[in-house]
């Protein structure tokens, strides 16, 4: 579904070099890195928000070069760390991406989708100042949602969520991803996390793969320095301060 | 007005020189300077207007009020230099404004294409579109790094560039007209507008008086509207690459 090859990107420095990964439908992968290591960036390349220098990227086998920016973005859908929800109710905003194709949105679809990401009818006309972090973070959910996306883009959308509410949004990704059968990809700085992710996990450090597979195994078998050093935390999360 | 009383005038500047002074507040020289330099450029500018407003071509009339359009996109687009191309924009913006209302005032009737309306009015009306070019463009590069994070969510979910920075774009636009509004609101009550006082104080009726002054009001909210409008709509666009992404100008670094 998702192919990404060779793909480079920089702005005053190099940020992502090489990055090559596929991804298929029905299918998570999580990009684990420390700060600054380019999995921001990198969501940001597959929607387009940013374009790569060097590499290229398919969508079903379609270069998404090629295609509209705009159509592109609904069908790669990305949630934000930091939701930035408009100042009005629950279900305006979780109809903005319908709205902004020209599509109709129903209360029905709203309720629905409100019931995907856990939140109850009640929720349908509380403004959105009046919620909780955790509650943004699924309203974002729901809002990427309503654009039906094949390819869905979760950037570390936990990070600013109590232990808790961590594990409840976790088990929502992961019971989302079995309904929708969408391709996810989920980053996060988190080794624990990952784990409890159990899938594929792509370990990005200064823009670069330095392994790929099950997050179990990896830690298992990896003989590379810099590796362990991540895995048993002891990295600087400075990326300028490379060891 | 006499020469004399002229003189006796600036005593005013002479005072407040003396009050410096005798406080220390070593403000003299530039006070002095300053009434120099105005004065100066004052009597300068007397002369050049006495050139102008003899001009009867309209052609001339039109290149002199082009230029003046030129001069104060200038200065505007100065306030928008992390906008690409804010120069042509304020051009832009400044010379629609300032067209459409001078059109529409020209065909009603209210002012004739004579030097001595064109050029004050004409000043007018650049001068005002220019403040509201200038504060459009400068809000509208703040809300666009604030707004930053909506900006890019809204993109994100598929929006063009209007759909994204519509927010900005009306923040920009208000907050331009925000002098013109509260001018209009206020006339007549908190101040008296200089063409107003001007013309009471040459003899006029104030009713007469009135009737002007309205005129210049509307020319002014025209002029204002239309150029803060353009601006917004024409700078926004420019905040954007062709692929719709926001300039890294407006966005930090991602890791």
């Amino acid at each position: 579904m998702l192919t990404v090859s060779n793909i480079s990107f920089s702005r005053e420095n190099p940020i992502l070099k090489s990055v090559t990964f596929e991804l298929a439908r029905g299918e998570i992968l999580v990009v684990l890195g420390p700060s600054g290591s380019g999995k921001t960036s990198l969501l940001r390349c597959l929607n387009r928000l940013e374009s790569i220098d060097a590499g290229e990227i398919f969508l079903n086998e379609t270069n998404i070069e090629t295609l509209p920016v705009m159509e592109l973005r609904r069908k790669i859908g990305l949630v934000f760390q930091t939701p930035a929800l408009i100042p009005d109710t629950v279900k305006e905003n979780i109809g903005v991406g319908p709205a902004l194709a020209g599509d109709d949105f129903s209360d029905t679809a709203c309720h629905s989708l409100l019931a995907r990401v856990g939140l109850g009818n009640e929720y349908f006309h509380r403004n959105t100042d009046s919620l909780s972090v955790g509650e943004r973070q699924r309203v974002a959910l729901a809002q990427v949602l309503a654009n039906e996306p094949d390819v869905l883009l979760l950037d570390e959308p936990t990070s600013a969520l109590d232990p808790t509410a961590i594990l409840t949004v976790e088990t929502l990704i992961q019971s989302l991803h079995r309904e929708l059968n969408t391709a996810t990809v989920l980053v996060t700085h988190n080794l624990e996390q990952a784990k409890r992710f159990n899938a594929r996990t792509l370990v990005l450090i200064d823009g670069e793969v330095f392994a790929e597979g099950n997050i179990h195994e990896l830690m298992e078998s990896e003989k590379n320095p810099l590796l362990i050093k991540f895995f048993e935390g002891r990295m600087d999360q400075d990326p300028s301060k490379k060891p | 007005m006499e020469n004399e009383s002229l003189l006796m005038s600036y005593g005013l500047v002479i005072g407040a020189i003396l009050i410096s002074f005798y406080n220390q507040l070593k403000i003299e020289r530039e006070l002095f300077w300053s009434s120099v330099r105005a004065t100066v450029q004052l009597i300068a500018m007397g002369f050049i207007l006495d050139a102008i407003l003899n001009i009867q071509q309209p052609l001339y009339l039109f290149l002199i009020l082009l230029f003046m359009c030129a001069v104060a996109a200038i200065i505007s687009g100065n306030r928008g230099k992390e906008i690409p191309g804010s120069h042509w924009i304020a051009f832009t913006g400044i010379f629609t404004g300032s067209l459409v209302t001078f059109g529409i005032l020209y065909s009603a009737g209210v002012i004739q294409s004579e030097a001595r309306y064109a050029i004050p009015l004409g000043g007018m009306i650049i001068g005002n579109s220019m403040k509201a070019s200038s504060l459009s463009l400068n809000r509208l590069i703040g809300e666009m790094g604030h707004q930053r994070a909506r900006i890019e969510t809204l993109l994100a979910m598929g929006a063009s560039s209007k759909q994204a920075a519509l927010n900005a774009v009306c923040q920009s636009v208000k907050a331009a007209m925000i002098p013109t509004v509260d001018t209009m609101k206020t006339v007549g009550l908190v101040h008296f507008p200089g063409i107003m006082t001007g013309f009471i104080i040459a003899g006029g009726s104030p009713m007469t008086a009135v009737k002007f002054q309205l005129a210049i009001m509307y020319m002014m909210a025209g002029a204002t509207g239309i150029t803060c409008l353009t601006v917004a709509l024409l700078a926004h666009r420019q905040c954007f690459t062709k692929n719709l992404q926001l300039l890294g100008k407006f966005h930090p670094a991602h890791g």
